[in-house]
């Protein structure tokens, strides 16, 4: 009897080593190569750094709150989610902020979710989507962010719950739900259509709010693009498929005004998050809002994510 | 509902002030018996009146329709009328139901929210009066439609 207790007390001990040992192996930052790749050489684009700026709204969260230059980017807005609030890290090239990061560490930071001193970051950052971009305009954008102005103070730490805490366990998450590949057109795609998918689905991020999740917190790749609830709040994040739910009837030049000038075919306006978004899409050029509109209304129709 | 007050009534810039709100009473009172039992409703109503009223006017500006001073000074009669409107539609017990999107931010910063209508309707009162032709209007019509867009951004839910 007692050896028997021994018995199941040395397998479970065994067992319990291995499921630590595990963990640590299979959530290592560096067991994925995403965005390790090479950082092409050549002058730096600055005007196209600025555009994907633009593109990639990044100055939505991370520009200071309660001021008005979306170039400040010193962070700290509070992301009230189901998971805790996440606090936006300072984007300016300060010590408190990016200051020091080579091209390389950049581009591991947006496509595989990596910071400089190797840990996860959570996918609040929607490096899920930023995984989609080149290096050649990672490598751009960064060069732009190293023009702004430095803003001092460091954003205050996440507060989440557990299990979501262990910063550690992204790395599960992302085995999962990161699959690292950069953006290719199709073979054939029109080349306005390819420029759509590429905005859209890279530095635009639209999916990111504009789809439900799962249980995780992922993407329902099903129901990509089809609305779902607000990840920040109460509310519901419309459907921008061509479905009679979503943008269905909605004409190409009706989706670039509202990517202008936030009216909709109702003459409405848009609000919450897309105000934001917004004043980013109306500084895109006039062909890269057609890009994207092309490429919305050729995206499969989905009928409206469920409401509950 | 239309909203077209009568020719004579624009003689000048102060008379059109004066003579808008008058000339929309029917609709004004017609709208508050609404707003006594269905504030929801009321609101959603005058929001919609709003947006029609912008579509007509960025038709004009655009060259769709044709311009016509009177229908381009009646847009901000219609903003200045949401604008004393909207304020008083939001009591207690209305923050859901209806397919409402109106944001909790609203119970939690009435002062603010009202704000932004005082404003709108300054805008407002001030597009008609700066509106003589096609350029002033698209000017005026900038600068007032700002107000949708802050007022959306902070107190509306669904984008």
């Amino acid at each position: 009897m007692r050896d028997a207790l021994q018995k199941t007390a040395v397998v479970a001990a065994t067992l319990g080593i291995l499921a630590v040992f595990g963990f640590f192996l299979l959530t290592d930052p560096d067991l994925q190569g995403t965005g390790l790749e090479r950082v092409p050489g050549g002058e730096v684009d600055l005007a196209n750094g600025e555009t994907l700026f633009r593109a990639g709204g990044c100055a939505s969260c991370h520009a200071t709150p309660e001021q008005d230059d979306p170039l400040h980017l010193g962070g700290g807005l509070a992301l009230e989610t189901d998971y805790g609030t996440f606090r936006v890290p300072n984007l300016s090239p300060s010590r408190d902020g990016i200051f020091g990061w080579t091209t390389a560490q950049f581009v591991r930071a947006m496509r595989g979710g990596v910071s400089p001193e190797g840990e996860h970051y959570y996918p609040s950052f929607p490096y899920t989507s930023y995984t989609r971009m080149t290096a050649a305009d990672l490598r751009d954008l960064h060069g732009f962010l190293m023009t702004l102005e430095p803003v001092d103070g460091a954003a205050p730490d996440h507060d989440l719950r557990f299990p979501f805490s262990v910063r550690r366990g992204i790395g599960l998450w992302k085995l999962a739900y990161l699959d690292g590949e950069p953006f290719a057109a199709p073979e054939g795609m029109d080349p306005l259509l390819a420029r759509g998918a590429y905005l859209v689905e890279g530095p635009g991020h639209c999916a990111e709010c504009h789809s439900p999740r799962n249980a995780l917190g992922a993407i329902r790749e099903d129901a990509r693009f089809a609305g779902g609830p607000n990840p920040e709040g109460r509310g519901f994040i419309p459907n921008i498929t061509p479905h009679e739910t979503g943008i269905g009837g909605w004409s190409r030049a009706e989706i670039v005004e509202l990517l202008a000038s936030g009216f909709t075919p109702e003459f409405d306006v848009v609000g919450g998050q897309m105000a934001k978004v917004v004043d980013n899409t109306s500084e895109l050029s006039a062909e890269d809002r057609d890009a994207i509109a092309a490429y919305l209304l050729a995206l499969p129709p989905r009928p409206e994510t469920p409401r509950d | 509902m239309t909203l077209r007050p009568t020719r004579i009534a624009y003689v000048t810039g102060l008379a059109v002030a004066l003579a808008a709100p008058a000339a929309l009473a029917p609709v004004l009172f017609a709208a508050s018996a609404l707003a006594q039992g269905e504030p929801i409703a009321a609101r959603q109503e005058i929001m919609k009146g709003v947006g029609n009223a912008t579509r007509t006017g960025v038709q004009m500006i655009r060259g769709e329709a044709p311009f016509d001073l009177d229908t381009a000074r009646e847009t901000f009669a219609v903003y200045i009328d949401a604008s004393e409107r909207m304020p008083g539609l939001f009591p207690e017990g209305t923050e859901t139901g209806g397919d409402t999107k109106a944001a909790p931010a609203i119970w939690e910063d009435k002062e603010g929210f009202d704000a932004l209508f005082v404003e709108f309707g300054e805008r407002a009162a001030a597009g008609l009066e700066a509106t003589t032709d096609q350029a002033s209007f698209q000017a005026a019509l900038g600068t007032a439609t700002q107000s949708c867009r802050t007022c959306h951004e902070q107190f509306r839910l669904d984008n």
